[in-house]
């Protein structure tokens, strides 16, 4: 197991050196970890050692977002704001490629050490990313484990059979292509993405008119969110409506789905027990 | 026949008495000019006579609903706006308004009317130009002519030949002479003393918002009511070829 | 005046069997046309009946109304400047119908979004003749409508700033730009009786508008009932606008731009141009929406962009004309 983790820590160490910038790597392990991205949240809380991690981002404890919302009652929420990650006197701050770069700035430049980790793309991003969060957290036993577990259910989930299609449906239209994290969950559950058969790579919107001449065999859409947006109004237009008629449909819940971490594969299992139930 | 009845007709603007008690009859076959000093309130009158202002007291045609008003009489107003840019024939033609009923357009009737009323004031030619390219005074006498195709008993105009040149002047009020002979009514508010005496049958000389003087023109175009009223000296004498009106100096 | 209504109607017609047949999905014109009228199920005449139908007609529905209260507002007021986009009533009933989504109050009744789009445009309407008055001089009219327009925007962006929904922030663009995109047939049936309504009360204004010309005193005096007639054509308008804003958002320049084109075509006579730009209007917005899908499909381009791309060098060459007849 330790031969097969080697070359990724590799690449881990040097995307860490890549995009955290060049402050001398801590010797010991960090004692005060706070994290301001919801990512990096779920991941810390997984493996970081009792009273490592201090404080994580209000994201973290919201069910919408967050698939950990239960366990992130236990932390001190923050803000990610610069001042108030400051006061809290960390000497490791994890934090999202895409965290407010202002925020990020000021933090390196009082003297703070921020590691950043990048969007995950695939399956096999969200290996490195254990892997590399349990390195920084000088808790290398945890993420083996973890990507131990990771790995043996992952096996037991994974299918080759792509005999059904699937649509990933979002407010306004918008679906996610090849290299994307759900188009990885869509593809190791055993279904062709829509999306990308259309030719989407990344994010991007799919004309309804396409989606229904693709006619998928599942169709997936999120769960309305709070307040009231006119960007919604597309998941009820008469055409999905029909379409799910005569699909089969289901309704995922976001946060496993929206950050690299182990809970990718409830995901992959809760498709897998729908496209079985197409047979 | 009674076309106009002014009953102590009053009007009060911003506190100000601009008309007090103004009570008046016209009645078919009257070219009344309506004349006095700026200010005097001959558009104030008007108006009110037209119920285009509140006023207190009676006027016979501000009583009338607004359908059969429009055909009782007609009124230039001295603004003499033209929107936009329709050619004279269809600016003539909106005179026929009142007369048109329900969704209907322009009749074979009504074309008649525009095309008498372009001949009476000699604008045939004018007739395909587009309006708000002509002249000051060519749009004067276009305007005219719309007052003309309302064929209305009344015909009421605010200085409608200001800004005209002096054969125009004359044949204007030529031809609301010859309205009036016809058995109609014509009042005019004219600044032109001149004129006003040799072509209307009857001035209202108002004065201060009050009728000062109301008659023929050599009853009211005495030397006491020019200088009361208008502060001038002026000669005026009955010539072979009709009276003859001339300010001459400004009395203080 | 009967050959252009003929074209008008004619490019219309072409324009919506255009609008039916452009589209995404790849569908070839005749066998699109044919899924549409004999039906079935299936993709394709879903596609047609649910998703294109229902955009063409609104294009045309659409057009038509920001045409017709267009033509409406500048036969009024008097100044071929004049827009229902211009002087705040887009702007006004964007404001009611942001309100109705995100207070939850059109999901309580399907008739509450269209009614509070029409509340906003009515008030806006309201503020605007109040304050400029029939005939404050385009300068006055111009800068109060572009105080109303601000105003009514920067409370629909308060309004969009406070909502706890990802996507507010968003839909200030469709609110601003307006968009066709997956609209279905439930828009239409909302839209039709308020856009009929409105529309009707507006073509009865013909003879007033033609009188107006002549101005308010001597309009008066041939027997137009001012008052009636300002009324009639605050109500259709707001009904108009309102409706069409609560169902594609704010599109400018239509209102502005078809009178304007067609008003040397018809003699400048209000009332004639009242009925032509019923047909302009739903000729433009048509041409716009198709523009939209054939110029850069997947980059969702705004109906909005297209027009003001059209309308705003239009309407400064408007001004410059206007300036240069003034000078």
């Amino acid at each position: 197991m330790r031969g097969c983790v080697r070359p990724s820590r590799l690449i881990a160490l040097g995307l860490a050196f890549a995009l955290a910038g060049v402050t001398a790597r801590a010797d010991t392990a960090p004692a005060r970890v706070v994290s301001i991205n919801l990512c990096t949240d779920q991941l810390a809380m997984m493996l970081a050692a009792p009273e490592q991690l201090v404080s994580i981002s209000d994201l973290a404890a919201d069910p919408h977002s967050s698939a950990m919302a239960q366990e992130a009652r236990g932390y001190r929420i923050n803000h990610g704001g610069a001042e108030e990650v400051y006061l809290l006197d960390p000497d490791l701050v994890l934090a999202g490629a895409y965290s407010d770069p202002a925020t990020v700035a000021m933090l390196r430049r009082v003297g703070l050490r921020v590691v950043q980790f990048d969007t995950a793309r695939s399956l096999a991003d969200t290996r490195d990313h254990i892997a590399r969060m349990a390195e920084v957290l000088d808790r290398e036993e945890a993420g083996a484990a973890l990507i131990s577990r990771f790995d043996a259910r992952l096996d037991a989930l994974r299918s080759a059979d792509t005999r059904h299609s699937a649509a990933l449906y979002h407010p306004n239209g918008y679906s996610l292509g090849a290299g994307t994290l759900s188009d990885g969950i869509l593809r190791a559950a055993g279904l062709m993405n829509v999306a990308r058969s259309l030719g989407l790579r990344g994010g991007g919107t799919v004309a309804l008119e396409r989606l229904v001449m693709a006619a998928p065999d599942l169709l997936i859409r999120a769960a309305p969110l709070p307040g009231a947006s006119r960007s919604e109004a597309v998941m009820s237009h008469p055409a999905l409506t029909a379409l799910i008629t005569e699909t089969a449909n289901m309704r995922i819940t976001s946060p496993d789905w929206i950050c690299g971490t182990p809970h990718v594969l409830d995901a992959v299992e809760t498709l897998v027990t729908a496209r079985e139930g197409l047979e | 026949m009674t076309l106009l009845s002014l009953n102590d007709l009053s009007v009060r603007l911003r506190g100000r008495a601009i008309l007090t008690g103004v009570t008046l009859d016209v009645t078919e076959g009257e070219f009344i000019g309506l004349i006095g000093p700026n200010g005097a309130g001959k558009t104030t009158l008007m108006r009110a006579a037209l119920g285009l202002l509140p006023h207190e007291g009676t006027s016979s045609l501000a009583a009338l609903p607004p359908a059969a008003r429009g055909r009782a009489a007609a009124w230039m107003p001295q603004a003499r706006d033209i929107a936009w840019p329709v050619t004279v024939e269809t600016l003539v033609a909106l005179g026929r308004t009142p007369h048109l009923g329900g969704w209907q357009g322009i009749g074979a009737a009504d074309r008649t009317h525009v095309d008498a009323a372009l001949d009476t004031m000699g604008i045939e030619g004018l007739r395909h130009r587009t309006a708000t390219r002509l002249s000051g005074g060519e749009q004067a006498m276009a305007l005219i002519a719309r007052a003309l195709a309302q064929e209305t008993p009344l015909l009421m105009a605010d200085e409608p030949i200001a800004g005209l040149d002096p054969a125009n002047q004359i044949a204007t009020m030529q031809v609301f002479a010859r309205l009036a002979a016809e058995g109609r009514a014509v009042i005019a508010s004219l600044h032109d003393l001149g004129l006003a005496a040799r072509h209307c049958t009857r001035l209202i000389l108002l004065g201060d918002g009050s009728v000062a003087a109301d008659g023929p023109p050599a009853d009211v175009l005495t030397p006491e009511n020019l200088a009361r009223n208008f502060h001038v000296s002026a000669h005026y004498a009955t010539t072979p070829h009709g009276p003859v009106f001339q300010p001459l100096e400004v009395i203080r | 005046m009967r050959p252009l209504a003929l074209t008008l109607s004619a490019l219309v017609a072409v324009l919506f069997v255009v609008s039916l047949t452009v589209g995404p999905a790849g569908i070839g014109a005749r066998d699109g046309l044919a899924a549409l009228i004999l039906g079935g199920d299936g993709p394709e005449p879903l596609v047609m009946r649910e998703i294109r139908l229902p955009r063409a007609l609104l294009g045309v529905m659409i057009g038509a109304s920001l045409g017709l209260s267009g033509a409406a507002l500048q036969g009024y007021l008097r100044n071929p400047l004049a827009e229902p986009g211009l002087i705040g009533v887009s702007g006004s009933a964007a404001l009611g119908a942001v309100l109705a989504i995100h207070t939850g109050l059109a999901a309580a009744t399907t008739l509450a979004l269209p009614m509070a789009a029409l509340a906003g445009a009515g008030t806006g309407v309201l503020l605007i003749l109040m304050l400029a008055g029939p005939r404050g001089g385009s300068i006055t009219l111009i800068l109060a409508g572009i105080a109303i327009s601000a105003l009514a925007a920067s409370l629909t962006s308060l309004v969009l700033n406070l909502s706890p929904n990802p996507y507010a922030a968003s839909e200030i663009v469709f609110w601003m730009m307006g968009s066709l995109a997956d609209r279905s047939m439930t828009h239409v049936w909302l839209a039709l009786p308020l856009m009929l309504a409105g529309g009707a009360a507006l073509l009865t204004l013909g003879r007033g508008l033609d009188a107006l010309t002549l101005g308010e005193d001597a309009a008066e005096a041939m027997g137009l009932r001012l008052a009636r007639v300002r009324l009639t054509l605050v109500l259709g308008t707001a009904a108009m606008v309102g409706a069409a804003v609560a169902v594609a958002g704010a599109i400018g320049f239509v209102g502005l731009v078809v009178p304007h084109l067609l008003r040397p075509l018809v003699g400048a006579r209000p009332s004639r141009i009242l009925w032509a730009s019923v047909l302009g209007g739903a000729a433009m917005v048509l041409a716009a929406d198709i523009a939209v899908r054939l110029v850069l499909p997947e980059r969702d381009l705004k109906l909005g962009v297209l027009t003001a791309i059209v309308g705003a060098p239009l309407f400064l060459h408007l001004i410059y004309k206007t300036r240069g007849a003034q000078a």
